[in-house]
């Protein structure tokens, strides 16, 4: 990971040197529906950290941020087209609603402006979108299970917020991944909603009618919740899959003191917002073979690496990566079959 | 609040022409109000970002704020009658829903259910009515029927504006950019309706003297259902014309209009009691908040940390202006 991120500055600076001066007076907005949450807070500080150097190397002419009031489609609606009538050549959007604002992205392509969206993906076929393999990552997790608990045994699912879009592909994950591991075997599933308090509260309530529970499979969030549920009960503890949050790597750097505890983290980086100016600025450099569907990967810790990238994230925070130019190049090429 | 400037006709006639020349200047002054500020968030915009004003930049910047006119006039109905609707935004917002799937899929079930959402609204009328309930509450408890209804209709975001809904509302007339003349035929036809029939009177008056109104031999129940299925129509188009211009439904799409709604009332020279409401002023007040509110916010280039508190501050100085000038005036 640490080698990974070295790497990427260091393609960073090789790349501010080499870029093309193509888009260098061109002016990226990014429209965002919510920052109130943390992971929302670490995605605009990565997008703000890329994008300033980006200015200053004068790769792009302007980058700006513009968040909404509320979380509600209208207000975005009308913020993507006063962008519009702004001037900008490209719009990195996070969007409230998957196909409310196509009415308003239309109005952008046809303006000649470029739209990418990321984590909140918008539907419009003009736009381009950057998703995160969610339903590998549920798979993942039951692989990486397997490498812990060998002997397979009864796990505990802890789903995200229904009706989302990304809880519906981690859970096909993690069934695909079961199928492949017969020696698992799902024995109860509650809803945590990405959230500590609300994980905590929903495990605690079921594990009294579960059988011994050798592993946890979860969404990034309910870790730790899952985590402290299990010890109130007094139950042993679980294998839990973590998600990437500060509070949830302390736990594991803690646990992996006292007995040298295992396990597996993984989550969408924050700084997937970043990826996504990138994308928007290889789109206005010229290139003409980018696939409107991007798949990058999400972002994952070891039990070599965890500890590393720990003292990086805030209390309270999430862990998070700035992608380069380089690294979008390289996503980019990764989609083109 | 004086009961002579509430409208009452058979009060003007008994009063000398100089009271009522004097009744009509405030009413004038009254009536520029939500012009003026209109005009200076206009002028703002054209500062900060000259390219706006612009046929093309008016389409863009005043085109959601059709839908958000039409809830204030919906909202406006009620707020004749002294009362508050809570549940417009998400009604409005379970109207988008129908209209992105049955109105499109199966266009008379469509009509039928959005014509029976406009009786409930009347029944709504009467039922606050009779039992003698605050609006507030039945509203209140309304707005998460609605919101339940919208996620039955819709369980997640998706459904398409039927083709013709989408052709209304991408109508590109010549000179005058498409908002414009509907915030005008909006106004105007509500102006008509209630400012110059005589039922129209009789409406506002139900807000401005219900007893003087029930003793001349008027039904109080029949006003109060009146104005809420008025309230229902508006609605309605509102949620109609959202759609038309998102192209796509979300169940949660309308709930920012119950409050812009208020304030575009009150923007536009209303008052919550006494049955004084002006339609021209709250189509103007509505515009006014969707111009304050978006564009002037995102041409102003404020840090993304200071936005959310700006959006709000920017709301707060509009309205207080109004109430300032208004004061002044009396």
């Amino acid at each position: 990971m640490k080698k990974l991120l070295v790497l990427g500055a260091f393609a960073a600076m090789l790349a501010s040197g080499t870029a093309l001066a193509d888009t260098s007076g061109k002016k990226i907005a990014f429209s965002n529906n919510y920052a109130g949450n943390s992971w929302r807070q670490a995605m605009l500080d990565s997008y703000g950290i890329v994008t300033k150097k980006a200015v200053d190397d004068k790769v792009v002419g302007a980058a700006d941020i513009f968040t909404t009031a509320d979380k509600e489609v209208p207000t975005q609606a009308a913020q993507v087209q006063n962008l519009i009538l702004q001037g900008y050549d490209a719009i990195v959007i996070n969007a409230a609603s998957p196909d409310a604002l196509n009415g308003a992205i239309k109005q952008a392509c046809d303006a000649g402006i470029v739209v990418v969206s990321f984590d909140g993906i918008v539907t419009e076929p003009c736009a381009y979108r950057v998703v995160v393999d969610f339903k590998d990552m549920g798979k993942q997790e039951v692989e990486q299970m397997a490498k812990f608990q060998p002997k397979g045994g009864n796990l505990l699912e802890i789903r995200g917020l229904a009706g989302t879009s990304i809880d519906d592909a981690i859970h096909a994950g993690i069934l695909e991944g079961v199928a492949a591991h017969p020696e698992f075997k799902i024995v109860g599933s509650v809803t945590g909603d990405w959230d500590q308090t609300t994980a905590q509260k929903a495990v605690a309530t079921i594990l009294p009618s579960l059988p011994d529970i050798v592993g946890v499979v979860d969404q990034g969030g309910d870790g730790y919740g899952a985590a402290q549920a299990f010890a109130a009960a007094g139950k042993p503890r679980p294998t839990i899959i973590m998600g990437n949050r500060q509070d949830e790597l302390k736990w594991w750097k803690e646990q992996k003191d006292k007995d040298g505890y295992k396990t597996w983290s993984a989550s969408i980086a924050p700084g997937v917002s970043s990826l996504a100016f990138w994308v928007a600025q290889q789109v206005l450099d010229g290139r003409k073979d980018i696939p409107h569907d991007l798949l990058v990967p999400y972002l994952a810790f070891t039990q070599d690496d965890f500890e590393a990238a720990l003292p990086k994230i805030k209390e309270g925070g999430v862990a998070t990566h700035e992608y380069s130019q380089e690294d979008a190049i390289a996503a980019i090429k990764a989609n083109i079959k | 609040m004086r009961p002579e400037m509430t409208a009452a006709p058979i009060d003007n006639s008994f009063r000398g022409s100089a009271a009522r020349n004097a009744a009509a200047r405030a009413r004038l002054l009254r009536g520029l109000l939500p012009a003026l500020s209109l005009a200076l968030v206009l002028l703002a915009i054209a500062w900060l970002n000259p390219r706006a004003i612009s046929y093309f930049g008016f389409n863009l910047m005043l085109n959601l704020a059709i839908p958000i006119a039409l809830a204030t006039i919906a909202q406006m109905f009620v707020i004749a009658g002294n009362e508050l609707d809570l549940s417009i935004g998400t009604f409005v917002g379970f109207v988008g829903c129908v209209t992105a799937t049955w109105l499109k899929d199966a266009p008379l079930i469509g009509v039928l259910i959005l014509l029976g959402s406009i009786g409930v609204y009347a029944l709504l009328g009467a039922l606050i009515h009779l039992r003698n309930l605050p609006s507030i509450v039945v509203t209140l408890g309304m707005s998460f029927v609605w919101q339940g209804l919208a996620i039955l209709v819709l369980p997640k975001p998706g459904g398409k504006a039927p083709d013709w809904l989408l052709a209304i509302m991408s109508f590109k007339p010549p000179l005058v950019p498409f908002p414009i003349i509907a915030a005008l035929l909006i106004g105007l036809v509500v102006h008509f309706g209630l400012m110059r029939t005589s039922y129209g009177t009789i409406l506002r008056g139900s807000g401005g003297n219900p007893a003087a109104l029930r003793r001349a031999g008027w039904s109080l129940l029949k006003t109060k259902v009146v104005l809420f299925a008025l309230t229902g129509l508006f609605g309605v188009l509102s949620g109609m014309a959202l759609i038309g211009i998102t192209t796509s439904a979300d169940a949660n799409i309308g709930n920012g209009y119950t409050l812009l709604s208020i304030a575009g009332v009150i923007l536009g020279g209303g008052e919550f009691v006494g049955g004084r409401v002006s339609p021209i002023g709250a189509v103007i007040g509505a515009l006014t908040l969707a111009l304050a509110a978006s564009p002037l916010l995102t041409f102003m280039h404020i840090p993304p940390d200071w936005q959310v508190a700006a959006n709000g501050a920017i709301l707060i100085i509009v309205l207080a202006a109004r109430v300032l000038i208004s004061r002044k005036e009396r």
